[in-house]
């Protein structure tokens, strides 16, 4: 089965999210950029699925900021393929366009199964594997927990609220929104990840040139201006404790003496 | 465009999800503001009962062997073409795992601005502004689009309509007879030895706890107070803890007395889950986490400081 696992790089959530001066973006010159954790899950899953049952995996990511990183280390874990497609996207890539991007891109490609990220941080426009899936016009599964060869085709599992899973078939080709692999994806040491740059199996392409517009326009990005925010204790560890216990016991969630 | 407000119903196994009527009542909201129709898009098998009831002024029920459950492809195709012959002035869809399935594709498929992840939702003019959650929560986004709009909704973002005798009109389904998808089963989780949403106190650990060896210092605190551990989902994908005690979108939705959430950044799935508990105290030393926005209060110290400081003073105070 050949499979191909598109790569999105994301803001970094831990990092303070500063935002560009007219407000409308996240300042991405400066922010750091890592790989989209759902994206990883996808990799592993397709990795998985390449051990059960022949073929390859491509990994493909947009030149975004440190995405190289991404490419090599997917390599170093098992990727045959990894194909950076050029362009300007320094001021961000809407899911509709990264979508009409990779449909372009795979409409040249020989492939069975598109495996992505369930969702990414930024994806205010939609998802982009379900978008992709009908720009291809194949089938689409989102919330996958795992993907496992199925007569001829493969078994997704999907996840529901409350742990409910549906089992489906897929008979043709589809992109799937992988949720959870089915094992955390693997690690990879940073060695391997060198000599993986260093053999410089990096594919480039240029992204096609599409018109893809979101017809959306984002007028102001802002933290949520919540009403009731927490209060926050002061102090060290045994101060913050302590005012913890005293608000328990106030409601009566201890049952103390003292 | 036209003024009717559509909403995507989910139903299982005959009854309609909560979500569903927050949407309807959205719905409504904006149909009285359009001069429009609040309209539900059933697509059923055989459950056509599920449309009595529904707070909407009209349902449109399409039938088909292939809508007996949910498959993904069949239902992106039969919204696509009510989509095609209504053009109604906004789709509400809940972002669930089948919203997450059929929002995008429709917008793909029907050409119509899609807006994810919705909290609030209005009209002004030809113009819906949609506020999106986004970037784990940590940031909002107010979006215009002009014309016609699909918006995915995060659970408990709008008040609950039931209630109403809608209008039934049966809709012929196209293009659902050659699918390449199919049901194979549906499968309901074993019940668990420790059900989280009957507890009254839980102390719940994410991925600040980072291993499992870890998870320790929370089951020490938990046992000082009496409660039990739950976790994010990272925590459950890890296997450090059984998917039993997850709390979220995917896992339960738990309203107890006391949550402790150590570690964990308060990303809007995990939110829906534990949002109404009565007492949220919060352990995160980022100070910009969402968490801290539903929680009643929060400290920026370390969980490996806190965890151990309050466990020790818990257990002296019960032991006075
Ligand atoms: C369809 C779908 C369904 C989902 N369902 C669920 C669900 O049911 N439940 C769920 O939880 N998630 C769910 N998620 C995942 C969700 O989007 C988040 O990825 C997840 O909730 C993040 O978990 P976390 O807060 O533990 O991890 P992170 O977001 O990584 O947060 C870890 C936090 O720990 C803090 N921290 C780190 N070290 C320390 C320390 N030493 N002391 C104090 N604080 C520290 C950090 O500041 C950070 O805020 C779902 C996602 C999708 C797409
Ligand atoms: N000590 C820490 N301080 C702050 N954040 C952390 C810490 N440990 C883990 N995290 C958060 O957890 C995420 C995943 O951690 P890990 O799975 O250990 O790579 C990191 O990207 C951070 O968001």
């Amino acid at each position: 089965m050949d499979i191909v696992v598109p790569m999105q790089q994301t803001v970094d959530l831990v990092e303070e999210l500063e935002l560009n001066d007219d407000g409308t973006d996240v300042e991405r010159e400066y922010l750091k950029f890592v790989a989209n954790e759902w994206d990883e899950q996808a990799l592993e899953e397709a990795l998985l699925l390449k051990e059960a049952t022949g073929g390859t995996v491509t990994v493909v990511g947009i030149d975004e900021t440190d995405v190289d990183g991404t490419l090599f280390s997917a390599l170093a874990k098992g990727a045959d393929r990894a194909v950076k497609l050029g362009g300007d996207f320094e001021s961000g890539v809407s899911s509709h366009r990264r979508a009409a991007i990779l449909a372009a891109w795979l409409g040249g490609e020989s492939y069975d199964l598109v495996l992505v990220g369930v969702q990414s941080p930024e994806d205010l426009d939609g998802q982009t594997g379900v978008i992709l899936a009908n720009l291809l016009d194949v089938a689409h599964v989102s919330v996958a927990i795992g993907v496992q060869p199925h007569e001829g085709g493969v078994k997704v599992s999907q996840e529901f609220g409350g742990g409910v899973v549906q089992e489906l078939a897929l008979s043709g080709r589809a992109v799937v929104g992988i949720q959870a692999a089915r094992q955390a994806p693997r690690y990879v040491s940073i060695s391997r990840v060198r000599a993986a740059m260093q053999s410089g199996a990096l594919e480039e392409a240029d992204a096609a040139d599409v018109d893809a517009s979101t017809g959306t326009t984002v007028r102001r990005l802002y933290a949520p201006e919540s009403t009731s925010h927490a209060e926050m204790l002061a102090g060290d560890a045994d101060d913050v404790a302590a005012r913890i216990l005293e608000i328990v016991r106030e409601r009566g969630l201890v049952k103390t003496g003292g | 465009m036209g003024n009717d407000i559509f909403v995507l119903v989910e139903h299982t196994q005959g009854a309609v999800d909560a979500g569903t009527h927050e949407l309807l009542g959205k719905a409504r909201e904006l149909a009285a503001q359009s001069g429009g129709r609040a309209v539900a898009c059933l697509l059923h098998s055989g459950a056509r009962a599920a449309a009595d009831g529904l707070a909407a002024d009209a349902v449109l029920a399409v039938e088909h062997p292939a809508l007996e459950h949910f498959l993904p492809e069949a239902y992106v195709k039969a919204m696509a073409a009510l989509l095609a012959e209504h053009e109604p002035r906004a789709t509400l869809i809940a972002n669930t795992t089948v919203g997450m399935d059929v929002a995008g594709g429709l917008s793909a498929r029907a050409g119509v601005p899609l807006v994810a992840y919705c909290t609030a939702i209005d009209l002004d003019g030809d113009e819906l502004v949609a506020t999106s959650q986004v970037f784990g929560g940590k940031l909002n986004a107010e979006v215009a689009v002009d014309g016609a709009a699909i918006c995915s909704v995060v659970a408990g973002s709008f008040a609950p309509a039931e209630g109403g005798s809608p209008d039934v009109q049966d809709v012929a389904a196209t293009g659902l007879d050659d699918l390449t998808t199919s049901f194979i089963a549906r499968i309901v989780p074993e019940v668990s030895d420790v059900d989280i949403t009957a507890e009254e106190i839980l102390v719940s650990v994410g991925r600040g706890i980072a291993g499992e060896d870890n998870i320790e210092l929370a089951q020490e605190l938990a046992d000082a107070l009496g409660g039990v551990v739950s976790a994010s989902r990272p925590v459950t994908d890890g296997g450090w803890l059984p998917k039993a005690r997850q709390v979220g979108k995917s896992g339960q939705k738990v309203k107890p007395k006391l949550y402790i959430a150590v570690g964990i950044s308060g990303a809007p799935e995990h939110l829906e889950g534990m949002a109404e508990a009565e007492l949220i105290i919060a352990i995160n030393t980022d100070e910009n986490a969402p968490i801290f926005d539903v929680a009643h209060y929060g400290t920026t110290e370390d969980l490996f400081d806190v965890l151990p400081a309050l466990t020790e003073q818990i257990e002296a105070a019960v032991s006075a």
